[in-house]
């Protein structure tokens, strides 16, 4: 009965808050837009019966995010800026987890706090200080031009550029945190036993350092690269008309056209999208399990 | 070959190749090894010996650079090394705590540092199956470390220091972990490695049937300091303090006041109801002097009756008897209380032993049994 309950448990709550939510998505994305409340067609009636309203169910918004190429175009826009995202994030974020882990041990929990501190306020609000950081009369500016750097300010807010300082800036945690774990693990005789056998300092750092740290590596991209390719908010307040997110175009569909079959279409291919980096990550997660035991 | 005796710490004209001046090294407050003056000769097997943390390591890791000393210097092959990084050093450690590569193979852990050598493939092949060979290893070539015993993890980490023939070996407890059997076997292959390639070798045991075997001088530290250095005959026949002589091997030490007798001889008051001990000693002692009378258990006699001729007779019952099946150590308990042990080789059957538990027997030995110690 115990059993029962331990396996059974994870799974209610699977079904309960993943499948049924994406059940009813995908019913909604395989409807026609309506003028309506809900705004689309069919709703479920118990008089016809399940095959009349199943037969009411057709592929029409998949076909159609095929021949509008603004869906696609979207598609890829946000991968690629997931993907750069991810890759500043990591050059960022591994020599902060490595100065971290070669900290003297009674300065890691304090280093470790001021990682997280930043999750104790509003996404939102700190999303917005940047708005007032970045704009054209923003702190930014104003010290670059007292400084004399510069003599126009710069124009970064409303790019791209803003984008990414948004996302890097919103998830390094993500990342420093699990490449922290693997390079805090490691152990500092395997370098000395590295540079022993003829490694120098650098050369060291690539045959050991960093294939021990592969795992950290992994999870904290992946732990990045998953919410940025879906990410609504940081381009809708950071970025400009130019800024194609997949996240941005189904907020606009959802709110702005109130197509929500579109919209529902739209995230399903996203969540399909976002499967195989997720699987990926998932195995990646196992193996170091095992490497653990 | 000649049959010159290898002793080159006796020859003044030859020049160390590990000088150790004045090393003092400190962690914080922390003494690990004390204002320590050594010097090790090429073609060495020089064993270091001692309580844990008294130092051995921290001594290998200056040798290696991955300590500095606090104070003095070290020179290599007439060379201060201190400016000098690990990796330029034809120096390899084997680390105590084996320190393999867990992404790597066995192959390839063996083959690490061959690599960094940009020597030819084929080369390394071969320099690594014969490490593989040496170590009995041929059939874990391929599997991690995570995937081997304890004492196959030691065995790869020996075949990767080995692997480079350095000209200095440090080997951290390297035989720890092996079984009996295969330990000396190893032995002898470290000799043969190094009667083949001259490699001078520092190596840290707690076995001292092992330090015996290979060392050509041992060393015998506790607290960062070395008590005595010299060849394993004499370590164990003439120690130079009651430390050395009972860390190294089973020894009876008497304490007692020494009387000048003549002749380098000194008769030892030991006890109000005996006799006084006879002993011989080069190092003199004053009259009344307290001294420390060492005598190993195998030069002591066990006899049913009192011998005739015999210079230190003394009369106990057998309090116990440990077996150790090639001999027996008998602890036998004197009138006076002391418990002294006497070991015999068992050349007959256990059941044809001449003595049993409380047996009143004779321990007897002679003047130059045992060694004078002052305190
Ligand atoms: N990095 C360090 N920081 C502080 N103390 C240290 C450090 N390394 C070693 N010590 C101390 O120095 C002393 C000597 O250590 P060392 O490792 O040389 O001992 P050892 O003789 O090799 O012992 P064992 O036989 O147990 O291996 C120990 O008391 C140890 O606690
Ligand atoms: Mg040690």
């Amino acid at each position: 009965m115990q059993r029962f309950f331990l396996v059974f448990i994870p799974y209610i709550w699977l079904v309960a808050l993943f499948l049924i939510p994406f059940a009813m998505v995908l019913k909604i994305a395989l409807s026609d837009i309506a003028i309506a409340i809900p705004p689309y067609v069919p709703k479920f009636d118990w008089a016809e019966g399940i095959r009349a309203f199943l037969a009411q169910l057709d592929l029409e918004n998949f076909i159609w995010l095929t021949q509008d190429d603004l869906y696609w175009k979207a598609y890829i826009s946000s991968l690629r800026i997931a993907v750069f995202s991810t890759l500043c994030t990591l050059l960022i974020g591994y020599p902060i987890a490595y100065a971290m882990a070669r900290a003297p041990s009674e300065w890691r929990p304090t280093l470790m706090m001021l990682v997280i501190l930043p999750f104790w306020t509003s996404f939102l609000i700190r999303v917005y200080a940047w708005m007032g950081i970045l704009s054209n009369e923003g702190i930014l500016n104003q010290f670059l031009l007292w400084t004399g750097v510069i003599s126009d300010p710069l124009v970064i807010l409303n790019t791209n550029t803003a984008v990414y300082i948004g996302i890097v800036y919103t998830y390094l945690p993500f990342m420093i945190l699990p490449i922290y774990s693997a390079l805090e693990r490691l152990d500092t005789s395997l370098i000395e036993a590295a540079e022993d056998l003829g490694c120098s300092r650098i050369s060291a750092f690539w045959l050991v350092t960093i294939p021990l740290s592969k795992t950290g590596i992994i999870a904290g991209s992946f732990l990045v690269f998953i919410p940025t390719l879906g990410e609504f908010v940081i381009p809708s307040l950071l970025g400009g008309s130019d800024t194609l997110m997949i996240g941005k175009v189904l907020w606009e569909e959802f709110f702005s056209n109130r197509d929500w079959p579109v919209a529902s279409a739209v995230a399903v291919i996203l969540l399909l999208l976002l499967v195989v980096p997720i699987v990926l990550f998932q195995r990646n997660q196992q193996k170091q399990q095992e490497a653990e035991q | 070959m000649s049959n010159t005796v290898f002793a080159p710490w006796d020859d003044p004209s030859e020049r160390p190749l590990i000088k150790f001046q004045n090393v003092t090294k400190r962690f914080g407050t922390f003494t690990a090894i004390d204002d320590l003056t050594v010097e090790i000769f090429e073609r060495e097997f020089f064993a270091l010996l001692g309580p844990s943390g008294c130092g051995k390591t921290t001594l290998m890791r200056m040798l290696a650079g991955f300590e500095t000393p606090t104070e003095g210097a070290i020179d290599l092959a007439g060379q201060n090394i201190a400016m000098v990084p690990p990796n330029l050093r034809s120096v390899n450690m084997m680390f105590q705590s084996y320190a393999l590569f867990p992404h790597l193979s066995i192959w390839d852990n063996i083959a690490f540092g061959l690599r960094r050598e940009r020597m030819p493939k084929d080369q390394i092949n071969e320099r690594v199956s014969e490490m593989l060979r040496l170590t009995h290893l041929e059939k874990f070539a391929r599997r991690k470390p995570h995937q081997i015993s304890g004492g196959q993890r030691q065995r790869v980490a020996l075949a990767r220091s080995l692997a480079k023939a350095p000209k200095l070996l440090l080997l951290d407890e390297p035989l720890g972990a092996l079984d009996k059997k295969l330990r000396q076997e190893t032995q002898f292959e470290l000799m043969d490695i190094q009667e083949k390639t001259g490699t001078t070798f520092v190596i840290v045991t707690h076995d001292q049937e092992e330090a015996m075997t290979v060392a050509s001088r041992v060393a015998v530290m506790d607290h960062g300091k070395i008590i005595q250095i010299a060849t394993p005959d004499k370590i164990y026949e003439e120690p130079n303090s009651v430390y050395v002589a009972d860390f190294i091997g089973d020894v009876n030490i008497i304490p007692g006041t020494a009387t000048p007798s003549g002749d380098d001889t000194f008769a030892i008051q030991w006890s109000e109801e005996t006799a006084p001990l006879t002993a011989k000693s080069a190092i003199p002692f004053a009259l009344d002097e307290t001294c420390h009378l060492a005598i190993r258990p195998e030069k002591v006699a066990i006899t049913a009756d009192k011998p005739d001729d015999a210079t230190n007779a003394v009369q106990g019952k057998i309090l116990d008897i440990a077996y150790l099946g090639n001999s027996s150590t008998y602890h036998v308990e004197l009138t006076n209380g002391a418990v002294i042990k006497a070991q015999t080789a068992n050349t007959r059957r256990i059941s044809r032993r001449a003595f049993t538990w409380e047996d009143t027997v004779w321990l007897s030995w002679t003047a130059t049994a045992g060694v004078l110690l002052a305190s």
